[in-house]
């Protein structure tokens, strides 16, 4: 079958990555809002965080609906990931010899470092989950399990810690903002009546999102969360 | 005006190539770019060397044959002019300017600034047309067309096939050009029996070219001559997924 031979070719690719990378938008948005429960309390951020070992309740059982939606977070990711080193491979294979000198017309930073930010994020990530998740005492001496607000403030009590953050939803926030454009005109979505539409929620998305994230670490860094 | 020029040098597609310096003087303002590198060529034969082999044919900017990186830009620093419209007075008197060919692996360097374009003619080759016999020619608006179908047609078609848009895509992609020439025929009715036949078809040339995925940052749009947009690549992404889903494009097959 010929749509099974799409995965080959780079608009299949391209087309694996938006999809891959809408999911994403949808994650870190859920995660963002469910963030600022911290600033509800502890009881009810501890209460979010048992929640979502409950999702879907009662039809789905404890976990369930939770591991469901791992995998399918954890193949997306990696399905984005190897079409971005794939797509990579393609381009730099495109042009053997490169120019000498090179001027960027009108790409803004963002669009011209997808590759590179995502590579910063993919980074951050592990870290993020070490961190928070899993708990590891190298990264994260105070870690509690089943005690998500200690583990939250206690990590970001520490500067460097929080500094790494920062600079990890920055570049989460560039990502998103060329990611969502371009996951429109990927799939076919784009013309002229719905590119200002789609700019303004990829501008939305980019602010919102980094600043929602940031908003946690520097209200424990300025002693608002303790 | 005075201008000192770094060239690259290629005898041809087997021996590398390298830059070389030279000087023209007396260039005059309303001089285009390729009549500076006349006076260039006139001043190196002159002298015995050899001249710098560029493509061009129309000189008016219709016909897609020059092409040039000009300090690092496709068609150099003005916005939808080819090579050949450029003015010598968009530079600086004493400027340094850099000549490159346009990189691609898809493009190979025949000699010094002149590649091989045909990539772009077998892409065409594979669907950029109607295989309907048409007679003679129809009665006017004996098929309507609604005025911005045809408007939109005609922004696709004003594609020359320059080839600015690879040279100036980081990753060589032919998207831009391929967006136009599939854009121009699916948008018309007389375009549509073969419409995702034609769009699957000529990206899956594409691809087997050796060009780039497109990463939409837009410097293609930016570079090119006629201003096609964007949008026309949005437009070829929706019909080719749709093909592909619907199984066209087999008749080669």
């Amino acid at each position: 079958m010929q749509a099974a031979a799409l995965y080959r070719t780079s608009i299949g690719k391209k087309a694996i990555m938006a999809v891959s990378g809408v999911i994403w938008i949808g994650y870190v948005v859920m995660h963002m809002y469910g963030n600022l429960k911290a600033f509800l309390g502890e009881a009810a951020f501890n209460h979010y965080a048992e929640g979502l070992r409950e999702m879907g309740a009662p039809i789905f059982g404890h976990l369930h609906l939770l591991t469901v939606a791992r995998i399918l977070f954890v193949v997306s990711i990696v399905l984005h990931v190897w079409a971005a080193l794939s797509l990579t491979q393609q381009a730099r294979q495109a042009r053997p010899q490169n120019y000498a000198t090179r001027r960027v017309v009108q790409a803004n930073y963002a669009s011209v470092t997808m590759r590179y930010g995502g590579v910063v994020i993919l980074l951050f990530l592990l870290l993020h989950l070490m961190q928070l998740t899993w708990g590891v005492s190298a990264v994260h001496g105070e870690f509690i399990p089943g005690e998500p607000y200690h583990n939250l403030v206690t990590n970001f009590q520490s500067l460097p810690v929080t500094l790494v953050y920062l600079v990890a939803v920055v570049a989460l926030g560039l990502h998103l903002f060329h990611g969502t454009w371009s996951m429109f005109q990927t799939l076919g979505f784009n013309n002229e009546r719905m590119d200002r539409l789609i700019r303004g929620l990829a501008w939305a998305l980019a602010i919102l999102v980094p600043v929602g994230f940031a908003s946690v670490p520097i209200a424990v860094q300025l002693g608002i969360l303790s | 005006m005075k201008f000192k020029l770094r060239i690259w040098r290629q005898p041809n597609t087997l021996i590398k190539g390298r830059f070389e310096e030279y000087e023209v003087d007396d260039v005059g303002p309303d001089e285009s770019f390729l009549e500076m590198l006349d006076m260039l060529n006139e001043q190196l034969i002159a002298n015995g060397g050899e001249p710098v082999a560029f493509d061009h044919d129309c000189r008016e900017g219709i016909c897609g044959m020059c092409g040039i990186m000009i300090n690092g830009v496709a068609h150099g620093p003005k916005a939808a002019t080819t090579a050949c419209q450029l003015h010598m007075r968009h530079f600086k008197d004493g400027d340094v300017i850099v000549v490159e060919p346009w990189r691609a692996k898809a493009f190979p360097v025949i000699k010094d600034l002149v590649v091989e374009r045909a990539a772009l003619d077998r892409i065409i080759q594979a669907g950029g047309y109607i295989s309907a016999s048409t007679g003679s020619a129809p009665d006017a608006n004996s098929i309507p067309v609604p005025k911005p179908v045809a408007d939109t047609a005609m922004d696709a078609a004003a594609c020359i096939g320059c080839g600015a848009c690879v040279a100036a895509c980081p990753n060589s992609s032919a998207m831009l050009f391929t967006a136009a020439k599939v854009g121009h025929l699916n948008v018309l009715p007389q375009g549509q029996a073969e419409r995702f036949d034609r769009a699957v078809l000529m990206v899956d040339e594409m691809e087997a070219e050796g060009f780039g995925g497109c990463t939409n940052i837009g410097e293609c749009a930016a570079v090119c001559p006629k201003e096609i947009g964007l949008d026309f690549i949005a437009m070829l992404n929706r019909e080719y997924l749709r093909g592909k889903l619907k199984g066209a494009g087999s008749r080669n097959a």
